[in-house]
């Protein structure tokens, strides 16, 4: 296995010609999570090398962000990871409540942690359905699990609609605070929904766990050393598969994670196998930080500051800054400077799948094709993130 | 090694006595929440005058500048106040359905409505004008629902 430090790439590889084959795989390919062109040097049905070409999906975001007010941007930033949309609306809003020193009321946080981990939940059914779906098989996935994931999502994603009105790209967020409070009878609804899920998440374990051709398509396939993530620089569920304990959330708290209690999983294996289990441990993490926001949500105001009433009302003075959050795919950081008008000067986003995508020349090589997808779905990589 | 296939199995096989959660569209509609965002509204006052005041400040708010407006003065020829929006245009490609319009508005005279079936087959008609986005007046026959 190639999990030494030298990313074996096409260009390096002095071609010989006739046994070597060069294969495209994507940028429109069934199994791809997204619009990603691998290129693969094939030796037979081993892959030897691998370029990887994107920004099929770049739409401008981070000059986008320099032309649309602080008050607007929070509801174009959802569409940069359209799979976890609430985890980057926080990191903006977030750099302009700190470079503005606004304050944000409590119950607004706890409502900011409530949907990122509602979101994280959701996030990780698509991830867990999707990943299952290209390995294929017959208990190793197909489409039983997908359909029973998306069954999981669709649930969360009716409490998203009933909270903020939309499904996919909320906009919740507001510099000062959250658009929406809890509606009538969401509490009870949110209960009911993680209930179920914790509960669900017993079926893919039944059919997953111990599932012979599960673990051969996952076990010692695709290891990342804890050398090589953190050599890279990746982050989230898979840094943690790789040994690595570190979670933002735990480590760096923001908005108000240091008022919960939650266990950060780690695995040392740093395969497949391990980054599932890490994000199955995270899915009932998830659910037990929503029942304690639940529990003890506090009353108040949900906003310092009110809606979009004048698009230049936010006023950041001259700074700048960086914020991360810990996404359900890693690190999310939005790096914003401010020159005092209604507008950021300039944004940066890091984006989670972007640094996590650069692991793959290090761990496909010696792979068969057939683990590529394997790999790719356990990496978790959402394009709109990649390329914003 | 078989004893994980029949936990598994079994798992499938009990679905198949679950009531399907599939539904039947178009045949039968999902519902949508209250707070869904969806094709836009402008309303008229209880007098069935047009609420709009043409202020443009929902175009100014808009993120994705899907609203263009002309305001004119009513002759009295127009269910509208004194000032009101002539041609009030919103372009269903762009808008993002954020809901910011509804927010900016000061008269309150712009809503999300709840119509999410907006697939069309002429790009004409990719363009909301008031006919489709005006609720009807009392008494006149009911704006266009063409979409
Ligand atoms: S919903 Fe948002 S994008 Fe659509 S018209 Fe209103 S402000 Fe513009
Ligand atoms: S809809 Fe409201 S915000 Fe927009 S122009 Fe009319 S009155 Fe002004």
């Amino acid at each position: 296995m190639a999990t030494d430090l030298t990313p074996r790439v096409t260009t390096e590889l002095d071609y010989a010609g006739a046994e070597r084959l060069t294969m495209n795989m994507g940028p429109q390919h069934p199994s791809a999570h997204g619009v990603f062109r691998a290129i693969l040097t094939l030796e037979g049905e081993t892959v030897v090398g691998v370029d990887a070409v994107i920004g099929y999906l770049h739409r401008c975001h981070e000059k986008l962000a320099e032309t649309l007010a602080y008050v607007q941007y929070p509801s174009i930033a959802s569409k940069t990871d359209y799979v976890a949309a609430m985890t980057s609306e926080l990191a903006y809003v977030m750099a302009a409540e700190r470079i503005a020193k606004i304050e944000v009321p409590k119950r607004a946080e706890h409502l900011r942690v409530l949907v990122a981990e509602l979101q994280r939940v959701a996030s990780h059914c698509l991830w867990l359905g999707t990943w299952c779906m290209d390995m294929g098989g017959a208990l190793g996935g197909g489409a039983t699990i997908f359909l029973y994931c998306i069954r999981e999502r669709e649930l969360v994603l009716d409490l998203f609609e009933k909270l903020t009105g939309a499904r996919l790209l909320y906009g919740f967020h507001q510099v000062g605070g959250v658009r929406y409070d809890m509606p009538e009878g969401f509490a009870a609804d949110c209960r009911q929904t993680i209930d179920l899920i914790e509960a669900r998440l017993l079926e893919y374990e039944a059919m997953l766990e111990d599932n012979t051709f599960f673990l051969m398509r996952t076990k010692g396939v695709g290891v990342i050393s804890r050398q090589l993530a953190e050599e890279v620089g990746i982050s989230g569920p898979l840094l943690r598969a790789s040994g690595v304990d570190f979670d933002l959330r735990r480590d760096a708290p923001y908005s108000s994670y240091q008022d919960f209690q939650f266990k950060v999983p780690v695995e040392t294996d740093g395969d497949c196998l391990a980054r599932y289990r890490v994000r199955m441990v995270e899915f009932r993490e998830s659910i037990r930080i929503v029942r304690q926001i639940l529990d003890g949500l506090p009353e108040g105001p949900i906003s310092s500051r009110p809606g979009v009433k004048a698009v230049a009302q936010v006023r950041v003075p001259k700074g700048e800054t960086y914020t991360r959050v810990e996404g359900p795919r890693g690190e999310v950081g939005c790096y914003l400077i401010a020159d005092g008008g209604p507008k950021p000067y300039r944004m940066k986003w890091r984006g989670a799948s972007f640094s996590n995508l650069a692991v793959l020349p290090f761990i496909i090589p010696g792979h068969s094709v057939a683990d590529v997808v394997a790999i790719m779905g356990s990496v978790d990589p959402v394009f709109g993130e990649v390329d914003r | 090694m078989i004893v994980p296939f029949i936990k598994g199995f079994a798992n499938t096989f009990k679905h198949m006595f679950r009531k399907p959660i599939s539904v039947n569209y178009p045949d039968e509609k999902v519902p949508t929440f209250p707070r869904y965002r969806g094709k836009q509204v402008l309303m008229r006052d209880e007098n069935g005058l047009e609420k709009c005041v043409a202020c443009g400040l929902c175009a100014v708010a808009c993120p994705a500048d899907a609203i263009y407006l002309e305001a004119a003065e009513n002759n009295g020829t127009v269910q509208a106040g004194p000032r009101y929006a002539e041609l009030y245009q919103i372009h269903k490609t762009r808008c993002i359905f954020c809901g910011y319009c509804e927010e900016a508005c000061p008269v309150s005279a712009i809503f999300m409505g709840k119509d999410y079936e907006l697939a069309v087959y002429s790009n004409q008609d990719f363009i909301w004008d008031k006919t489709e986005l005006l609720v009807a007046a009392p008494g006149t026959p009911p704006a266009s629902q063409a979409r």
